[in-house]
């Protein structure tokens, strides 16, 4: 805590206080967890990063407002307006099966007719439609992938440092034969194995994700427990004869876990695009379910076409990069925090 | 050096066990019924047939036997004929392309290889150049720009950035066509003067003095080539930088610049040679990332190669050739990692003394 001398002067006070607040959060993260944050957060590129990530997030919990769905019980078809398989330019209005208008389009457009905002994709699928409830997609599904690999990941990494020796050696033979096939191509021989038996939905995606995503989380755990089981603390602890689990759960692993809990969160923009890539190809959902990589798929039949009808691609396109692109600017900032060689003065 | 090269290669058959288990537990979610192709070339619709197959390959056996039938497949008692076992290079029969898995990736792999000996070479050679270039002139306009596009770069799926592509140059500016040749010079391609050394069509027609297909071919790939490569360049600048940085403030770099060296020296001759060991690996690594790539983008362009045919028949739910696409990969990645591993050891005395 810095040095500050009394005085009369009411800002110093309140900076006093100020300093004092932070400390308290400084006291609950620990030191080092403490300057991963405040790194973060005075990052111009991670600010940026984490106004998108923001400006998603609401987008995603106010998508019934933005784009009521014409069936309520079942938000994330996609409606068409028609069948034809030609797309239909921006701003062509709907002709069957009119959404309700939402009250935020009449003082901004002038009129109560809906359009097709970002106009509609082969099939009569709107675009706009698409976009917003995908973003409920991208963040059920990097959620669901995310949580599922790092607790995976953990506990596997975990046993394999704690224990060391021989289960070590077989659990890290383990990671590497599940390394060796690359990641996409894994992922999606596994949901074309899986859609047959358990139908089309967002699991086979999910799971294939899932069984080839847990590697790296737990090489990072791994490192991190073993330098902390090295520790005097641990050692105090085994000497008065505490459990294992209870050494492993209550002294290592929150002590390790920090760093690669950030990773992870950061992670949902990569498994956001890794489900986007697999349902590109035409793995996994239904067609018309409102996703990203669905909505973009679409194109692929049209690119001797596409200076007519970019909308289907550029649209789609630039809302999963700039997704994409907020977690890792906050990524970027964060490898730079963790990484004090990389920072740009040395 | 050679105990090392031994433990590595004894690591080998572990992999190739891992990666066919591995292989094998995924075709456990086909019925019996399914997995029959990977033994004959029809299923029969009849269901006394059906049984017998299933009878005949022991697809109801228990999973050891499975395994090992999978492995080195079943002699016929009478004619002596071989059918099945990936030992021995038959994946069984892929129903959307009718023809055996084999002869599918026979055909396809080649353009796939043509494709990434284009997108890796010029990569690794500039890319370790400008990241020289970027960690001598730190904070320069090389090392900004660098930064910022690779920021940016990550951010662009790979499906999003060919799609773009294709918007751009094709269908605006009609310059760049997908696929992966033209027709008349298809043709060409399958008369007999046209002598196939390689089967890669690159250097197929070069050799053959055809400057007008080699230019055609590399016209059809130059956006494939971009869009698998966009990533690496930005990696390997990176990666060559900071190993770069790291190296130019050792003391033996110091110690060059204090005898009196010119700094070309110091940089090219004492400091890269040894800031080269991380990128060797990274080396390994973008083949690996590479093969996984080319199912995306070959996608995109419509590129005949193993991605696209991978990717078509996963999409139509065709398991057994997307199988033998995986177990193909993973024999070429056992391969080019052990070369990784070795070199390694050859360029960094520290791992192979250790």
């Amino acid at each position: 805590m810095t040095e500050t001398t009394p005085s009369g002067d009411n800002t110093l006070l309140r900076e006093t206080a100020a300093i004092r607040e932070i400390g308290r959060l400084e006291r609950f993260l620990g030191p080092e967890n403490y300057r991963i944050m405040v790194g973060l957060l005075k990052t111009p590129a991670s600010i940026i990063g984490f106004v998108l990530i923001g400006v998603f997030i609401i987008i995603a919990l106010a998508a019934p407002v933005i784009a009521p769905p014409v069936t309520p019980n079942d938000p994330y078809k996609i409606p068409r307006d028609g069948f034809s398989s030609e797309p239909q330019p921006m701003g062509s209005p709907w002709t069957r099966k009119t959404p309700p208008v939402p009250f935020w389009y009449e003082p901004i457009m002038g009129t109560d007719q809906w359009v097709h905002i970002l106009g509609t994709s082969q099939g009569q699928y709107d675009v706009f439609y698409g976009i917003i409830w995908g973003t409920r997609t991208a963040f059920r599904t990097g959620l669901i992938v995310t949580i599922a690999t790092f607790l995976i990941g953990i506990i596997i990494g975990s046993v394999s440092a704690y224990y060391g020796g021989i289960v070590d050696n077989i659990i890290m033979r383990v990671v590497d034969i599940f390394l060796t096939l690359p990641f996409i191509l894994a992922a999606l021989i596994l949901a074309a194995v899986l859609t047959p038996r358990i139908g089309k939905s967002l699991f086979p995606a999910i799971i294939a994700l899932v069984t080839f995503g847990w590697m790296g989380y737990a090489r990072i755990i791994r490192g991190d427990i073993l330098s902390i089981k090295e520790r005097d603390y641990i050692m105090a602890a085994r000497v008065i004869g505490v459990k294992d689990s209870r050494i492993l759960f209550r002294h290592i692993i929150p002590n390790a876990i920090f760093p690669t809990l950030v990773l992870a969160s950061l992670a949902i923009g990569d498994v956001v695009l890794s489900f986007a890539a697999l349902s590109f190809l035409g793995i996994g959902t239904e067609v018309g379910y409102a996703d990203w990589g669905q909505v973009l798929s679409f194109a692929r039949n049209w690119i001797t076409s596409l200076n007519t009808y970019w909308y289907i691609v550029v649209w789609p396109g630039l809302t999963l990069v700039l997704y994409v692109m907020g977690f890792n600017l906050v990524g970027d900032a964060l490898r730079d925090v963790l990484d004090p060689r990389m920072r740009g003065k040395s | 050096m050679l105990t090392y090269i031994i433990r590595r290669l004894l690591l080998v058959p572990l992999l190739l066990f891992g990666v066919t288990v591995l292989i094998f537990a995924m075709l456990q979610f086909l019925t019996p019924v399914e997995r029959s192709a990977l033994y004959v070339r029809d299923i029969p619709k009849n269901e006394n047939a059906i049984a017998g197959i299933i009878k005949q390959y022991g697809l109801d056996r228990p999973l050891y036997e499975q395994y090992w039938r999978w492995l080195v497949g079943r002699v016929d008692g009478i004619t002596g004929e071989r059918k099945g076992g990936i030992m021995f290079g038959d994946f069984g029969y892929s129903r959307t392309a009718s023809q055996p898995v084999v002869d599918l990736i026979r055909n396809r792999f080649p353009n796939t290889l043509d494709l990434t000996i284009w997108a890796v070479a010029p990569v690794i050679l500039v890319g370790i150049w400008l990241g020289v270039q970027a960690a001598v002139h730190q904070n320069g306009f090389i090392d900004q720009a660098a930064r910022m596009f690779s920021i940016v770069g990550t951010s662009f799926p790979t499906f999003v950035f060919g799609l773009l592509m294709l918007m751009l140059f094709y269908a605006n500016l009609q310059w760049f066509p997908p696929g992966r040749i033209s027709d008349w010079a298809n043709q060409v391609v399958f008369t007999d003067d046209f002598r196939h050394y390689t089967n890669l069509l690159t250097f197929d027609s070069l050799l053959n003095g055809r400057l007008d297909i080699f230019w055609d071919a590399l016209r059809h790939m130059l956006m494939p080539i971009l869009t698998l490569s966009y990533l690496s360049w930005a990696t390997f600048l990176r990666v060559t930088r900071s190993s770069m940085l790291e190296t130019l403030r050792m003391e033996y770099v110091t110690t060059a610049r204090a005898k009196g060296l010119p700094e070309r020296d110091v940089i090219f001759k004492h400091a890269q040679p040894n800031a080269m060991i991380p990128v060797v690996t990274l080396a390994g690594f973008s083949v690996v990332s590479l093969l996984g790539g080319v199912v995306i983008t070959e996608t995109v362009f419509n590129y005949p190669g193993i991605g696209q045919a991978a990717a078509n028949a996963a999409a139509q739910l065709d398991v057994i050739t997307v199988l033998g696409f995986a177990l193909f990969n993973g024999f070429i990645l056992i391969v080019s990692n052990l070369v990784v591993d070795v070199l390694y050891a050859v360029v960094d005395p520290r791992v192979r003394l250790s």
